[in-house]
């Protein structure tokens, strides 16, 4: 296999099996979810259950003084490589111009080297991260095989990405080719992992809300 | 033209072939010492050498003993020796070539028929491991009968002449990669020179066509050195196909800067904006287009506004659509997502049903627990 | 005697709904709620972070709710729950955790922790992993009437004597009142005061109310357990009194779990809506006080805190009313660090000081409020409830400090005009 016909693997039908197995995944993950269905509350409310959930499905992104005072190397670090990971993936020309010939429209991009400056702080961030789970006493206990394989397979896109941009160590069609791979391994995984998370964590935040919202307290 | 005195006087040596050396020839051409050291100049920047290896190519240059070069064509267009030739005369370029013993040429030579091939046989015979092989053109290997030169089919006739050969020197991207003979679905099971030929030592000239001077430049080379430039891992001259087109390009600040060509009509084509989105394959690609340029250094395809296609590169022609940007997908993604959702729902109703079985009989099944029930 | 494992994995299988799947889909191992959970901060061990507490429900979850787990436990691969699992566990769900939900607050992907805990309890109580303590208190509870075994003639006698105190009428068994007050057993023995604080507030405020004979225990050990269907039991006993009663309004004594138990659980217990109210005694007096009907005329001189109970404050949703009501009488109030809805609890609810096994620990945690008041040096504590309170004297005293707790009832009693 040539390094131009693995780049068309990549973009054709190893593109067509990982979005098969994330957009299966991911539903089915949904469904499961939301099927096991959950009893009306009867207690007399005191707050409204939907305002409380949406209002917790945003506030919930800000943590209160104490905790980011005692977890600030956490959220700090989960923070930057968030954000750097939503900028790289969602405002670099080509990344849009890939999501734009899915769902049909598009928005501006940022400078490349901008976007190539985030991607050094991001895998800066992640890696920090690495070692903050390895290091955190509570993190390095909860720490399993699955923790450490998301990490990873986040980690290769990033990595990847930022080789191909400067083409660095393989020919660009390579590298180009190992990166898309790279995203397609991760999106196999995601419904099957705790990456799942990036779509739960607003299902589980509006549950918490309406559970809190319905006793009237904004949580 | 002027000629120029300080041309040194190339003794001619008795050699395995031709008439005397590039020197004598070059000064029967009427080449001025200027134009000929600015040749070397060139070449010499081309191949990423320092400065003072001009003089060192000039004195080998002037002394090499004309070489024989067998030239086979084989599925090809003509393309590659088009390029070649477009070189006006009498540039440096267009002299060099005819400053090598070219024996063998179908589109160039006066001679045809049995007399053509017998003055292959001849070349073959005398410079017997010293001549210079070139190939443009792809093997057809599902049936001889595809392509024939002479009755003898291109496989015969290429395996027969790369015996004797010195070096190989694969030029276009048919003879290089297989190029469009190649493509998808291969009718004629076309092949590469590299496919058939494992003992020899081959440069790969990729492109569809080559730039002349890069074909002028590899042979320049193996004149002056007498060996093959360093080559990368798939058969090119570094010197020329070491950077890609992205790299060098002159409309990369507008990539950088995110300002992109939507249409080939609309204000940023005219401004002269990034063509990534309009499919060019230029962060792909490597190839001395954007510096050395085409029709003596006038332009590259970039330059004349429309996106690179990657000709240089294996499989150019099976990479997906030319107008597709190169980080979208090459199917219909979307399509697949759309009927993945509708599958998976159905899926997910059925596993989320066996969940809700799951859990309302763990509702049945349970007996109402007293005190008496909380100790084993 | 017929706990099971076979059961506990069944209540396990019950208590797992949408919310929880959501919960256990979410968590990405980020460690943060160890830093809310006051038994991980003064312990430092990293087992009590509260999500590992869960780990017997997530393994259900897992292998029974999720097609990867299906898979797995087909193969053979999953975790199992087994008795020796839960029997580790017991430590962590019950001694661990007052179930306060701080953690449940600063869970970043939204995860309700605490809810998720008081789950796992279900299948541990019913698996036979419950404590000691737990078993004997809820034993009591559902044949005695009450956790600490106080039976009606106890409180009659102490009504006796707040009303030959006072020489007010303590309303029994009284039909069509506005009010029905519940206790719990540690005010009736610990702190009739209470009842004496409410004679009072009620008898300036002009208020029809009454105490049950046959009901009138607002604690719920079934809560803290983990058995669902004992403390639908214990609720239904208040449900049932106070629909013959014909009562508006049923009042949660200060105690937190009791508010939880009979405000937020009770009518999801029982399985149908209240005919009748329910509110904390905080939030009556915190309308009253609106109505211009509770008047004080004059005011603490000290300075004055408030440790907010988790059940009736974080989980509860009482935060202003006590503030609200301090303000009528203290000049000096200051918020301890965190207060509100992020206060740190005392360390013995949910359970936690009926279980024997885990004194030791819940004086270790203690540390932690006792760095909140070492911040603010309040001349008293207010509280609301009598949990809180108890616990609170007993860990000021461990650690020899002397700050007086007060009840919020009592202390705004103490200061009611007289007109």
């Amino acid at each position: 296999m040539t390094e131009i016909e693995l780049l068309s693997w990549a973009r054709g039908p190893g593109l067509q099996i990982a979005t098969v197995i994330f957009v299966a995944g991911v539903v089915i993950r949904i469904f499961e979810i939301f099927m096991l269905g959950r009893k009306a509350n009867l207690a007399e409310a005191k707050g409204g259950e939907m305002s409380g959930g949406l209002k917790t499905m945003i506030t919930r992104t800000i943590p209160d003084r104490t905790t980011f005072k005692r977890s600030s190397v956490t959220i700090v670090s989960g923070y930057i490589f968030h954000i750097g990971l939503f900028i790289v993936c969602f405002l670099s020309a080509p990344h849009i111009l890939f999501l734009k010939d899915i769902i049909g429209f598009g928005w501006p991009s940022l400078p490349t080297p901008v976007i190539d400056a985030f991607a050094v702080v991001t895998i800066i961030a992640m890696l920090a991260t690495l070692v903050n789970r390895l290091t955190n006493k509570v993190m390095r206990y909860l720490t399993n095989f699955e923790d450490l394989l998301t990490w990873f397979i986040t980690f290769l896109p990033l990595v990847t990405g930022y080789l191909a941009f400067h083409r660095i160590g393989m020919t660009a069609p390579t590298l180009l080719a190992v990166h898309i791979l790279s995203v397609e391994l991760l999106l196999i995984i995601f419904p099957f992992t705790k990456l799942m998370h990036a779509f739960t964590l607003f299902i589980a935040r509006w549950y918490n809300g309406a559970i809190s919202g319905y006793r009237g307290v904004a949580s | 033209m002027k000629k120029d005195l300080s041309l040194n006087d190339g003794t001619p040596t008795e050699g395995t072939t031709g008439s005397g050396t590039l020197g004598e020839s070059l000064r029967s051409q009427g080449v001025s010492r200027r134009s000929f050291m600015k040749f070397c100049a060139t070449t010499a920047s081309m191949m990423a050498l320092p400065p003072s290896m001009i003089p060192l190519i000039a004195n080998a240059l002037e002394n090499a003993m004309r070489p024989s070069v067998i030239w086979l064509s084989f599925q090809e267009c003509t393309g590659c020796t088009e390029s070649l030739t477009r070189a006006h005369s009498p540039t440096v370029e267009s002299l060099i070539f005819e400053s090598i013993s070219l024996d063998y040429h179908h589109t160039l030579q006066a001679a045809s028929g049995e007399a053509a091939e017998a003055a292959r046989e001849a070349a073959m015979e005398e410079n017997f491991g010293n001549y210079l092989l070139v190939v443009d053109g792809s093997i057809p290997l599902d049936n001889p009968g595809y392509s024939t030169i002479a009755g003898i089919s291109n496989l015969d006739m290429l395996t027969e002449s790369a015996k004797g050969a010195a070096a190989i020197i694969a030029v276009g991207t048919c003879a290089t990669y297989g190029g469009i003979p190649h493509a998808n679905p291969n009718p004629t099971g076309a092949v590469s020179v590299k496919d058939i030929i494992k003992d020899k030592r081959i440069i790969n000239v990729p492109g569809c066509p080559p730039i002349p001077v890069v074909i002028t430049g590899v042979l320049a080379h193996y004149l002056t050195f007498g060996s093959i430039p360093e080559l990368d891992h798939i058969g090119r001259p570094k010197a020329f196909y070491g950077q890609s087109i992205h790299d060098r390009c002159y409309r990369r600040p507008f990539y950088d800067k995110g300002q992109f060509a939507e249409t080939f009509d609309d204000e940023g084509a005219k401004k002269g904006w990034c063509l990534f989105k309009l499919g060019c394959r230029g962060p792909t690609t490597y190839n001395a287009c954007a510096t050395t340029k085409w029709n003596n250094g006038t332009s590259f395809p970039i330059e004349s506004g429309h996106p690179c296609l990657g000709c240089s590169e294996p499989d150019f022609w099976d990479g997906g659509g030319f107008y597709k940007a190169l980080s979208m997908p090459t199917e219909d993604i979307s399509k697949t997502a759309v009927y993945t959702v509708a599958g998976a729902a159905a899926a997910g109703a059925v596993i989320g049903a066996l969940n809700r079985g799951k859990k309302s009989n763990s509702d049945k099944i349970h007996i109402k627990t007293t005190i008496d029930d909380l100790r084993k | 005697m017929s706990a099971t494992l076979e059961k506990g994995i069944n209540a396990f299988k019950r208590q797992i709904d949408s919310s929880v799947a959501s919960f256990f889909s979410s968590c990405v191992h980020c460690g943060l709620c160890a830093e809310a959970c006051l038994f991980y901060t003064e312990t430092g061990d990293p087992k009590r972070t509260p999500i590992n507490k869960t780990e017997p429900l997530r393994r259900i979850w897992k292998s029974e709710y999720t097609l990867f787990g299906r898979v797995g436990k087909m193969l053979g691969l999953t975790k199992k729950v087994d008795d020796k699992l839960l029997e580790e566990w017991q430590e962590l769900v019950y001694d661990s955790c007052t179930l306060c939900g701080r953690c449940s607050m600063v869970c970043p992907v939204g995860n309700d922790i605490a809810l998720m805990i008081r789950k796992t309890r279900e299948g541990m109580a019913a698996a036979g992993q419950a404590p000691e303590g737990l078993i004997g208190a809820t034993n009591r509870s559902v044949t005695i009437g009450s956790p600490m075994g106080v039976k009606w003639p106890a409180l009659r006698a102490q009504i006796r004597h707040v009303e030959e105190d006072s020489g007010l009428k303590i309303p029994v068994d009284v039909e069509d009142v506005e009010y029905m007050l519940l206790l719990s057993s540690m005010e009736i023995m610990n702190f009739p005061e209470f009842i004496e604080a409410v004679a009072k507030i009620f008898d300036k405020a002009g208020v029809t109310w009454t105490i049950s004979s046959e009901a009138f225990e607002a604690t719920n050990s079934g809560i803290q357990i983990g058995v669902s269907d004992i403390a639908a039991e214990l609720v239904q006993r208040i449900v049932d009194v106070a629909d013959k009663l014909r009562v508006k309004t049923v009042i949660s004594p200060e105690c937190g779990h009791a508010y939880m138990a009979i405000r937020w659980d009770g009518p999801n217990l029982v399985g149908k809506p209240f005919n009748f109210k329910v509110r904390h005694i905080l939030e009556v007096m915190d309308e009253l006080r609106q109505q211009d009907r509770l008047k004080v005329a004059t005011k603490e001189s000290q300075k004055l805190t408030y440790h907010d109970p988790c059940q009736i404050s974080r989980r509860g949703g009482v935060i202003d009313e006590p503030r609200r009501l301090i303000d009528m009488i203290s000049d000096d109030f200051v918020e301890m660090p965190d207060g509100g809805k992020m206060n740190w609890c005392c360390g013995a609810g949910g359970g936690v000081s009926a279980n024997e096994r885990a004194d030791e620990i819940r004086l270790k945690v203690f540390e932690r409020k006792k760095a909140q008041l070492d911040e603010v040096k309040p001349d008293a504590i207010i509280s609301a409830c009598s949990n809180c309170r108890i616990h609170l004297e007993d860990g000021l005293e461990e650690y020899n400090m002397e700050i007086p707790l007060l009840s919020l009832t009592e202390t705004i009693a103490e200061h009611l005009a007289e007109d």
